[in-house]
């Protein structure tokens, strides 16, 4: 097995737009969810977490023509150029790749005031991801995961095989997605988003928050390209199927037992090894209520969880890579984020669910993911002192 | 690279019929229309899944193709739900259905978002679909790209393939585009072992099989 690093990252999001400043309000219990009454996604007032757009546009005028890129390729571009900043990672290699993490891209393009404002293939997410890497003249076709909530997760597990067997040297791991009518109408008309900011794994959840951001990882089998005292790798990962419904997770989390043992099994750890564990929970009844299952089906009841969802909302392909890049930082720092939103335990099995935020000895975390379609992922992040 | 995985069988759809290893099986009608073929197509070969009529116009194509792609393989005698693994790529995604479902949101006065819509707007649901009917849990992952990209295809599977863990793979291209003015299916089943009956997995294999008609 070949050593894989983290050599960068960033996350751009309600919380900020640099890694750190995301999870020093983390620290602060400083959440990005805000309740939305203009009318402008939704009809009626819910609670979302959005990226501020003044910003976005002030930000990206530094270093792009804001008329050339949709929102989301602006949240891409800032948060790729940042993670570049903090190793000598060569860009423009043949040997490093894009791997894109997004459930619907540019779909507000769909939008009859955005329709004709560029070209069709922007729609397309292999159109947006090669004007991403055009951006940063990367000449290699782009590689889109596009597999529900799991992708970011999914997509870091891809870019760690794809280095472990050679095929590239460096991969910038990029998730994201943005908040539009389109995934509002969505997840209203399935009557899965809660009315106030949700409360995931509490006994009074009843639903999730939407978000938008975006986050990049940066890794590489070169340890040399960036200088970092805490070294922090990417073990290994796995997904699953739950075989049990397009909509609705399993009801025993066996597909995701299997995707946790399958990782724990590819990094070489077990139970015993893990410290922390940051979930999915999205605070819909049976996600977290499937999720509890299969954290004690895995044996890791004990170890501490949380769900970042209280501070961003669910971001959907940008969740597996902004989770698990707050993972990276708390495993820097010996902090555990607490479950915003959370007071008491609701789910069926016993979990060890994080209520404060609190120092801890870390050295491996467990990231899981769970999505439509019944699909599941787990990859496991180590730190080396 | 590829030692001993090999394409055990490959099934093909587009609008000049379905074909199973190179030989046509199904032909449409002249003047089909492509609700029409899916329906056709999947009676003649005698299936039964009421499901499979309320899926979207890809999750169809996706399914009749792996469907047709397993009759008479024994898969599931052969290996477990959890060695079987799904890898699919295309390139318009969802987007056929994000258009229906656009509809019903475009109009304020007319408003009816509708979730048995929605949940089709995920490219990945089709394999959701997939391993809902074969009871299959192993690896799976849905990517976009372009045109279909042999060589991702080929380093993904190889690399489950390699695993012990996961023993044959349903892997290939369904790509339909909006308002089904073309669609392109390739499955292939991908297992180890050796024959000499069986093609080698490889990407000149991938390119050549799916550029047949």
């Amino acid at each position: 097995m070949t050593d894989i690093f983290v050599a960068g990252d960033n996350i751009i999001s309600s919380l900020g737009f640099t890694a750190e400043e995301n999870f020093s309000n983390l620290k602060n219990n400083i959440t990005g969810i805000k309740i939305k009454d203009d009318g402008l996604l939704y009809p009626t007032a819910f609670p979302v977490s959005q990226v501020d757009s003044t910003r976005l546009e002030i930000e990206f005028e530094k270093i792009g023509n804001t008329n050339n890129y949709t929102r989301l390729e602006k949240m891409f571009i800032l948060s790729i150029t940042d993670a570049l900043k903090q190793n000598k990672v060569d860009i423009t290699s043949p040997r490093t790749v894009f791997i894109f993490s997004t459930t619907k891209g540019n779909i507000d393009l769909l939008e009859p005031t955005k329709k004709n404002l560029f070209e069709e293939d922007r729609l397309k997410l292999w159109g947006m991801s090669k004007e991403i890497a055009k951006y940063f003249n990367n000449s290699n076709e782009p590689i889109v995961v596009s597999n529900a909530c799991i992708s970011g997760v999914l997509a870091i597990v891809i870019a760690q095989r794809l280095i472990n067997d050679g095929v590239y040297d460096n991969a910038i791991v990029a998730g994201g997605d943005i908040v539009s009518e389109f995934v509002v109408a969505g997840f209203q008309s399935f009557k899965s988003l809660s009315a106030e900011p949700c409360k995931p794994f509490d006994i009074n959840r009843d639903g999730l928050s939407l978000g938008e951001g975006c986050a990049t990882i940066i890794l590489t089998n070169n340890q040399n390209l960036f200088n970092s005292t805490n070294r922090i790798k990417v073990m290994g990962g796995a997904s699953s199927n739950d075989a049990n419904h397009i909509s609705g997770p399993s009801r025993t989390g066996d597909g995701l037992y299997f995707a946790i043992k399958n990782a724990m099994d590819d990094s070489g750890l077990t139970a015993n090894d893990i410290h922390y564990i940051s979930a999915h929970g999205t605070a819909t009844s049976f996600n977290d209520e499937m999720e509890s299952k299969a954290i004690s089906w895995a044996k890791l009841n004990n170890v501490p969880v949380n769900s970042l969802k209280g501070y961003f909302g669910h971001t959907l392909g940008g969740a597996g890579a902004i989770e698990s890049v707050i993972g990276i930082h708390s495993l820097r720092q010996n902090l555990l984020i607490n479950t915003k939103g959370y007071s008491e335990l609701g789910v069926p099995e016993k979990i060890n669910v994080i209520n404060e935020t609190r120092h801890a000895e870390l050295k491996n975390f467990l990231k899981i993911a769970s999505g439509f379609g019944g699909c599941n992922a787990a990859v496991i992040f180590s730190k080396n002192e | 690279m590829n030692n001993n995985i090999y394409i055990s069988k490959y099934c093909k759809i587009n609008r000049f019929g379905v074909s199973v290893n190179n030989e046509t099986i199904y032909q449409p009608t002249n003047e089909f229309t492509f609700a029409e073929y899916m329906k056709d197509a999947f009676k003649q070969q005698g299936f039964n899944y009421l499901k499979y009529f309320k899926m979207d116009n890809i999750s169809k194509l996706g399914f009749l193709t792996t469907e047709i792609l397993l009759k008479s393989t024994n898969l599931k005698e052969k290996y477990t739900n959890e060695e079987i693994g799904v890898i699919i790529s295309n390139s318009n995604s969802t987007l056929d259905t994000d258009n229906d479902f656009n509809q019903t949101i475009i109009d304020r006065e007319n408003y009816f978002p509708s979730p048995s819509v929605f949940v089709y707007t995920l490219p990945n649901i089709m394999i959701g679909e997939i391993c809902i009917k074969n009871k299959i849990q192993g690896e799976s992952t849905f990517f976009i790209s372009e045109k279909f990209n042999a060589d991702l295809t080929c380093s993904m599977v190889s690399n489950l393939l390699k695993s012990e863990k996961t023993k044959a793979c349903i892997a290939g291209w369904v790509d339909l585009s909006v308002g089904v003015k073309e669609f392109d299916s390739f499955l292939m089943l991908i297992e180890k072992g050796k024959s000499e009956n069986l093609i080698e997995f490889n990407k000149e294999n991938l390119n050549k099989l799916h550029q047949i008609k």
